[in-house]
């Protein structure tokens, strides 16, 4: 069936390492995360970054995917709201946002698995502070056990 | 009867036996069914046995008609079996084809169904705590009961399906179109869903009714308003599926005054039937507070049993995380 998955990151056997594949918006959040590279920040090696051109861009199945493919948390980044390259894209995102927080809770998915988050392209400084206290607060929930019900695990991109 | 005439079987797994009622509701056209072909297993109108089906040559049944979810190792053990004697496997109605009603079975485990239904139901009385047993030894008799699943699975997830039938239950007109498909010469893609790759909303009767830009600000449930009858039911603020389910069922519940629920199933560009109408209807919000924002999506009291009343098993993530449900049923 699905075989576009993530793997378990090689790191010391039984150390968990949490896999989060960030969806960031080509305009704010994707540029402050370059920012961050070029200042030379340093932060959690655990994220995929995505980029789109707008975090109104993120289909919620995105992120149940992503979910299914073995990701332990996804985080959205986007404009502040006001900011949209295109006017409304994240205002879209934040109203899905608040639902699909609220299914994701009642299919048994820790809510600080899932996160939006508004990053200007001068916050390169915020991406770092983020991305840390996602990685931290989803390695204190422990990987996402799916229960075997989707067929997982192929290679890819390791920390 | 000739020999010749390519054979069909009708089996029932975890369903309500609505789909079973099609068939029946083919009416007349039942005749011209049974002239095409032999029904060689129905086990609900006819008697046959599953010896029977057993004694049967490999790929010896041209088309096989599954309806029903697979929820216990009697249904699994059925679904291999009419696998391996038919040449094309259907999935047939929604529990089939994603999990349907019975895969809302998904938001617990058999523990906790087996506690509700053996222990706590308030018209039970069981004070030696007694459950269904796969096995059941008296008197040197042994007695066994098919094993119940953790887990709700759609026919596809158990066995490979040649062709979907969405609808619950499917029209009649559906499965006519069905059958003409599959006794025809020219076999559709494997996989293809046998109905129109379109929206509901294309071939709703209120389609012209439905405004360019819609704002919601209070989702209602159909016993909250007198539902006017021409309108778009989404732009009166009922949770309509239309937007995200198949068409060709030719909008029966519209008709009735009712919003569609979502047994169609997605289109084939879609893969999570309750994601997109998330997606869909989320995007119509009309506020840009948090706070706001939450109010109107609040006035949605079950956003995953409205989303995914014929999907779950289909979707994504196919059942609630909990402990006790680890290995693959």
């Amino acid at each position: 069936m699905r075989n576009r998955q993530l793997s378990h990151p090689p790191v010391s056997p039984g150390v968990f390492e949490p896999r989060i594949v960030a969806f960031f918006c080509n305009w704010c959040t994707y540029l402050a995360a370059d920012l961050a590279g070029t200042s030379r920040m340093k932060y959690a090696p655990n994220v995929r970054v995505i980029r789109l051109m707008c975090s109104g861009r993120v289909d919620p199945q995105f992120v149940l995917d992503a979910f299914a493919q073995g990701a332990d948390g996804v985080l959205i980044g986007g404009c502040h709201p006001g900011d949209c390259h295109y006017q409304e894209g994240n205002y879209k995102t934040l109203r899905r946002y608040h639902l699909l927080k609220r299914v994701l809770r009642e299919m048994g998915i820790e809510e600080e698995r899932f996160r939006l988050e508004w990053i200007s392209a001068a916050e390169g400084d915020r991406v770092r502070t983020v991305i840390n206290d996602m990685v931290e607060k989803v390695r204190a929930l422990g990987p996402l056990q799916l229960n075997g019900m989707t067929e997982h695990v192929p290679e890819e991109v390791v920390v | 009867m000739t020999p010749t005439k390519p054979k069909v079987a009708f089996y029932w797994c975890s369903s309500c036996g609505g789909c079973e009622e099609t068939v029946v509701d083919l009416a007349e056209a039942i005749l011209d069914v049974v002239a095409a072909v032999e029904i060689v297993f129905w086990p609900v109108a006819l008697d046959f046995k599953r010896a029977d089906v057993e004694a049967m040559p490999d790929r010896s049944i041209t088309a096989t008609f599954l309806n029903g979810a697979i929820r216990t190792s009697e249904q699994e053990e059925m679904a291999r079996l009419l696998r391996r004697k038919s040449e094309l496997l259907v999935a047939f109605g929604s529990c089939s084809h994603l999990g349907g009603i019975p895969g809302l079975a998904n938001l617990f485990n058999r523990e906790l169904i087996f506690r509700a239904v053996y222990l706590e139901s308030p018209s039970t009385e069981n004070r030696d705590r007694i459950f269904p047993q796969p096995r059941y030894g008296d008197d040197g008799r042994t007695l066994s009961l098919p094993e119940f699943h953790n887990t709700v699975r759609a026919l596809n997830q158990v066995v490979e399906v040649d062709y979907y039938v969405p609808g619950c239950p499917p029209t009649p007109r559906i499965l006519r179109t069905a059958l003409q498909t599959l006794l025809g010469s020219d076999l559709p893609a494997k996989g293809t869903v046998l109905a129109p790759d379109r929206a509901l909303c294309d071939e709703c009767p209120r389609k012209d009714t439905k405004p360019e830009t819609l704002s919601i600000t209070e989702c209602k449930r159909p016993q909250d308003l007198m539902i006017e009858k021409q309108t778009c039911l989404l732009a009166q603020g009922l949770v309509c599926m239309g937007p995200a389910t198949r068409a060709g069922c030719e909008a029966p519940c519209i008709h009735g005054n009712m919003p569609c629920t979502g047994c169609g199933g997605p289109t084939s560009r879609v893969q999570d039937q309750g994601a997109k109408i998330l997606s869909c209807l989320t995007s119509l919000v009309g506020s840009k507070d948090d706070a706001e924002i939450d109010r109107i999506l609040n006035t949605i009291p079950d956003p995953l049993g409205t989303f995914y009343r014929y999907g779950l098993p289909g979707s994504f993530l196919r059942r609630k995380i909990m402990s006790g449900t680890e290995g693959p049923h």
